[in-house]
């Protein structure tokens, strides 16, 4: 019933990106719409699946396919989604559709230089990243989900190699070969199950919840298993590679990779490694525990030690997922549920804050909290004040989508399944608390920084001397709180007059700063005058992912009646 | 007494060596030119296609067959002679059998591990031992060999289109070692093996010398020369060790010699399989089996005998260095799995471990060698090394699978196929096996009936499978990415990565092409053949109990995916200047047929999986 419409979902980028590979020239006019055409339909479609889902039976498989692709192989092509899958389709569909949107409608202004340096490639990769990155939610069948896992690999090192940061050659290989090696290990994982139990089949699988496999066996793979998804998720102390891909990726490519790479690896967790291994996630789940709550007080500490904005959220995320981690751990439907709920929360947040992290270093042309220089509330209080929304979403303000989450998985740890040890997870509880504490800290932090204060550095022209107070360390940052708005409106006289001695290497460092940025493809906005405040292809992009924050925040029944009763059903064995 | 030649079985390799023998004639006779030099290379690819023709044939012939039971061979031992020949422990037991072809699928594989004595003696008794054998093991070699060929003639054709090179001496050499390449799967006996072996590897010297006047391909020839005299040499003390003890030349019977269900001329009153371990042979037989081993891992360049291949492969042309990585390769691999899983199936215990260790060390040492070239073809030779690793590593579980067959009485090898397990009366012990056709056929021991297969048949499932179904995949990948090295080493001199540099731009084509091969060998999606080819190896070693290699494999994987990935990224990065390219049709072509079966691969790799399971 209705089997065709996953299959359209992934045809439809994909029969998008090869278009473009048969008739480029065709299509080189109208690129930046033919992106948003091809990605909207996904989008689209995601919306009938939405329409037509039936929430009555949320927790068994809809608009199913089953068909034999490989049968050497036992490899079925066999598609499906329940009320865990739909909400992450749509926010895939949705964050593609956003990314195409303000690359798009940017044309010509800071993100849209990335249009200008190889569209058609661009186009290309992201569609393709698309087609891996629903197929993984769709796949209902262990090897077809690690075919549709890997495929993401490809097109986000070349989003990362080619359209990134200065450091990106080094960034991407760290992370397609970090994943990669994850990605591997769950391979083995994935075929010891199969040799145990002789099917593939992810459903059939979780119902028969572990029979057939030794208390020694699921061990065995749920360490394989978890260790690749740990990887990609990525679970402290397997996340080094995230910072680098984050810092150096372009915009589109740090939101993606924050709202939908990154869900790939929890979404394992929840797909196959918990209903498939219940008593080898039992096994598992205090050291997972462990180094969840682990992951969310390095997370924000290493976050309060930040300088970068993007590397700040970038480690944000490694918190984040520890709570996503510590949910899964504690094997209850509520700390399951939290987990979910926060894995789509952070999809919206982290995306948002992102996008914004990129607006920020397009007019600023770098990410650097101290060059960036506060009162930003006062210079672009639109920006400012999304920048505020954001990062309050993302610290857990009640009342908005990043809240739920978090509350859910510690109440989860407050009581977890039986047969854990219930002081342990009090105590990550705890610790777990104290984390949630230190993110507020963090994110107050930034904001102070960044938007409160008094505005001290309003024009582009100060793009050096923000590189210079780079270079130059707290020194500089003392004179140029000294600098009033208008003077430094006049360049790098400011910093000329204060500290004569470094005018040359000032000078020299703006140059070399603007062929980095120029390298990167994301050159700082020149034109004279002050930075503009929020642009209406930001607005397009931003707005519905506020717009779900704020009723996901107010209403989060409507995301927990979905997930609610395919988590019971994947936790059978369990509760 | 004279033999009846059955001319249908041996016709590939039969029209091959004629057609090279009408090489070297019309390249005498006809004046030397561009014209007759491109004649030639079309005679030698007509010669090619008619080979394959045939290999598709006999295909069919024996799928039609594998429904009465008649499979192809010839050169057979006739009847009243190979009665004679079952040593005198057995003949009470051949005249009392029925004295029917019982023989099945797997009469070897099966037969000494059924451990039941009757039914060994009635497969015994009427296998016959035929020389040629064109079973579903030998139809996918010949096809992947005569497919590749087709690729090789063509980049040919483009090597020699600059003259400097002569044309008739290297087609009859190419020809040569493709007849000898295409014999050796065929091959079930110790001197044809032997032979077929050196057939695909003398010519190969001489191509590599070819170039004349060039200090590197002269160089890479005497080094290709000493190294395979030396494995030749070698495996020729291993394999008379096994001879002297066995007194067969045959791999079927000295099958069941080493593995005690038949008594070992050699050895006195060894007639139990512990009775030949506690013998004084037990020594030489160990010492005959590494010794064969170390040969072929010389010719497959395994680690430890691995340090010839990157020097060869850069100082030969770069038509021979596919041959070497593709066609010389899989020659190896069919004797070493020939030797291994036939004649020595009885022996694994003493080289399952050195096979694992082979293996592992192959993948780790080729890949981490890789890792510092910056030459193009040293990569490849490289890669290839480690790639020969993969494909080595299911045979180290090879055993351990054909011992679960005969634990669960059922021929489900790992890879779940139905299966039922009847029980006989009477002491028979009956199998149901897989044989080639995909019919089931039950071999009753003693019964008397069944299918009547002459020779012994090649187990091609599991193990086996997974690296023939390498083998196919890699060849395929492998050879697309040696068509576009060989278009680049025509505009540039050296051959460096560097020089790949924008290729994507300078001529999109060749530059997806290449980087689609790349990713394929790295196994990453979208090349998707060479993921499923890890995945099948991956199975049957996970399957097979052998964990650490599964794991040394993955880690491999990745250090792989990491030079495979730099290179892709320089082919795909923008080109500092474009570079003059002058038109190459025949190379084209390969690029193309290369191209063209590895993404068919990549989307249906069933039809690899339906010949090797």
């Amino acid at each position: 019933m209705m089997g065709w419409l996953p299959v359209t979902l992934l045809a439809v980028p994909l029969l998008g990106a090869l278009l473009l590979l048969v008739a480029p020239a065709a299509l080189r006019p109208a690129l930046p719409l033919y992106g948003q055409a091809v990605s909207g339909l996904a989008l689209a479609l995601t919306v009938v699946m939405v329409a037509v889902f039936d929430y009555g039976r949320a927790a068994a498989p809809q608009f199913t396919v089953d068909l034999p692709w490989i049968p050497g192989l036992d490899l079925r092509f066999h598609l499906g989604v329940d009320g865990i899958s739909l909400p992450l389709v749509v926010l895939t569909a949705l964050l593609t559709f956003l990314c195409f949107a303000h690359l798009g409608w940017g044309r010509g202004r800071g993100p849209g230089r990335l249009m200008g340096s190889r569209p058609r490639a661009l186009v290309f990769t992201l569609l393709v990243l698309e087609v891996g990155m629903v197929g993984t939610f769709l796949a209902l069948d262990l090897l077809l989900f690690f075919v549709f896992f890997e495929i993401v690999l490809i097109p986000m090192y070349f989003l990362i190699a080619v359209w990134g940061g200065k450091g990106r050659r080094g960034a991407a290989t760290k992370f397609i070969l970090y994943t990669l090696l994850g990605s591997v290990v769950m391979l083995v994982g994935l075929l010891f199950i199969w040799s145990q139990t002789g099917t593939l089949d992810i459903v059939a699988l979780a119902r028969a919840h572990g029979a057939g496999m030794s208390r020694g066996v699921q061990i065995v793979a749920f360490a394989a298993v978890g260790l690749g998804l740990a990887v990609k998720t990525p679970m402290w102390p397997l996340h080094t590679w995230l910072p680098d891909a984050h810092t150096e990726a372009p915009t589109a490519g740090s939101v993606l990779l924050a709202g939908v790479l990154l869900k790939m690896g929890t979404y394992g967790f929840a797909r196959i490694a918990i209903p498939i291994l219940p008593e080898g996630a039992v096994a598992a789940a205090p050291w997972l525990g462990a180094l969840a709550v682990v992951g969310i007080v390095y997370g924000a500490l290493a976050c309060l030690a930040q300088r970068d904005l993007k590397r700040m959220i970038a480690y944000s995320s490694v918190g984040h997922m520890g709570f996503v981690l510590l949910g899964f751990a504690t094997l209850t439907t509520v700390g399951v549920n939290g987990a979910l709920f926060a894995n789509v929360a952070h999809g919206l947040i982290t995306g948002l804050l992102f996008f914004l992290a990129g607006s920020i270093k397009d007019r600023y042309g770098t990410a650097d909290m101290p060059s960036l220089g506060g009162g930003m509330l006062a210079t672009l209080p639109h920006l400012g004040a999304v920048l505020t929304f954001a990062s309050i979403a993302s610290l857990g303000l009640p009342g908005l989508a990043g809240f739920w989450g978090e509350m859910l998985a510690l109440l989860g740890a407050f009581q977890p399944a039986d047969g854990l040890p219930r002081g342990l997870f009090l105590t990550y509880m705890v610790i777990g608390g104290l984390g949630a504490v230190l993110t507020a800290a963090y994110f107050l932090v930034m904001l102070s920084r960044v938007t409160h204060g008094r505005p001290s550095r309003p024009s582009s022209g100060l793009v050096g001397a923000g590189a210079t107070v780079g270079a130059l360390g707290g020194r500089v940052e003392g004179v140029e709180s000294t600098v009033d708005p208008g003077g430094a409106s006049a360049g790098g006289s400011g910093g000329l007059t204060d500290s004569g001695g470094y005018a040359d290497s000032g000078g020299h460092v703006e140059r070399s700063g603007r062929e980095a940025a120029g390298f990167g493809g994301d050159e700082p906005d020149t034109g004279s005058g002050p930075p503009r405040d929020i642009q209406p292809y930001e607005m397009v992009a931003w707005v519905p992912l506020i717009v779900l924050i704020l009723l996901f925040g107010l209403w989060p029944g409507l995301l927990m009646s979905l997930t609610t009763p395919a988590v019971q059903t994947l936790l059978g064995a369990l509760s | 007494m004279i033999q009846q030649i059955d001319y249908f079985v041996i016709a590939p390799p039969l029209v091959l060596a004629l057609v090279a023998g009408l090489v070297l004639l019309l390249d005498a006779f006809l004046p030397a030119g561009p014209k007759v030099r491109t004649g030639l290379g079309l005679t030698a690819l007509g010669g090619v296609v008619v080979a394959l023709g045939f290999v598709v044939a006999q295909s069919v012939r024996l799928a039609r067959a594998g429904q009465d039971g008649r499979g192809l061979a010839t050169f057979c031992v006739p009847d009243g002679l190979a009665a004679q020949a079952v040593p005198g422990g057995l003949a009470q037991a051949v005249s009392g059998g029925s004295g029917q072809a019982v023989a099945g699928a797997d009469s070897v594989g099966v037969s000494q591990v059924l451990g039941a004595a009757r039914s060994v003696e009635a497969a015994q008794q009427v296998t016959a031992l035929c020389s040629f054998v064109a079973d579903r093991f030998t139809l996918v070699f010949a096809g992947l060999v005569l497919v590749a060929a087709l690729v090789i003639v063509l980049m040919s054709m483009s090597e020699l289109a600059t003259g400097g090179i002569p044309t008739g001496e290297w087609y009859f050499l190419l020809l040569c070692t493709i007849v000898g390449a295409v014999t050796l799967p065929a091959s079930r006996d110790l001197i044809m093996l032997v032979v077929a072996l050196e057939l695909v590897s003398l010519p190969v010297f001489a191509l590599t010398a070819l170039k004349r006047y060039d200090g590197r391909a002269s160089e890479a020839a005497v080094k290709l020369f000493v190294v395979s005299v030396v494995s030749t040499a070698i495996m020729l003390f291993g394999v008379s060790l096994l001879y002297g003890v066995g007194g067969t030349v045959y791999l079927s019977r000295l099958g069941e010699i080493f593995s005690g269900a038949a008594p070992a001329p050699g050895v006195a009153g060894a007639a139990s399989p512990e009775a030949l371990a506690t013998s004084p042979a037990a020594g030489v037989i160990t010492v005959g089996v590494v010794l064969v081993l170390a040969g072929f891992a010389f010719k497959i360049a395994a680690v430890p005998f691995h340090a010839w291949a990157p020097d060869v492969y850069q100082g030969a042309p770069v038509p021979v260095a596919a041959l070497l990585s593709v066609i010389s390769k899989a020659a190896g691999f069919a004797g070493l799995i020939l030797l291994l899983v036939t004649a020595l199936s009885g022996q694994s215990v003493t080289w399952t471990p050195v096979v694992a260790v082979i293996a592992a060390l192959t993948m780790t040492v080729g890949n981490l060698l890789a890792l510092r070239q910056r030459s193009a073809v040293r990569l490849l030779a490289w890669s290839s090394v480690a790639q020969s690793g993969y494909i080595l590593a299911p045979l180290a579980v090879a055993a351990q699978a054909a011992e679960r067959v005969a634990a669960s009485g059922s021929a489900a090898v790992a890879g779940h196929e139905a299966a039922t397990v009847g029980v006989g009366g009477s002491g028979h012990v009956p199998a149901v096996m897989r044989a080639p056709g995909d019919t089931v056929v039950t071999v009753a021991g003693g019964a008397g009936h069944g299918s009547s297969m002459p020779g012994a048949e090649v187990f091609v499932s599991g193990p086996v499978g997974a690296s023939l179904a390498y083998l196919v995949i890699y060849a395929a990948m492998n050879l697309g990415a040696f068509a576009v090295v060989m278009l680049v080493s025509r505009t540039t001199a050296r051959n460096e990565l560097d020089d790949y540099r924008g290729l994507a731009h300078r001529s999109p084509v060749a530059g997806l092409s290449l980087a689609f091969c790349l990713v394929c060998l790295a196994g990453l999606p979208p090349g998707l053949a060479g993921l499923f080819a890890k995945v099948v190896v991956f199975r049957e070693i996970v399957n097979g109990g052998a964990g650490w290699l599964a794991v040394v494999m993955a880690v491999n994987t990745v250090i792989g995916l990491y030079y495979y990935v730099a290179w892709t990224a320089r082919v795909l990065t923008p080109a500092p200047s474009p570079i003059g390219r002058r038109v190459f049709p025949a190379a084209w072509v390969a690029v193309g047929l290369a191209v063209a079966i590895t993404v068919m691969f990549s989307l249906a790799p069933q039809l690899v999986f339906d010949l090797t399971s």
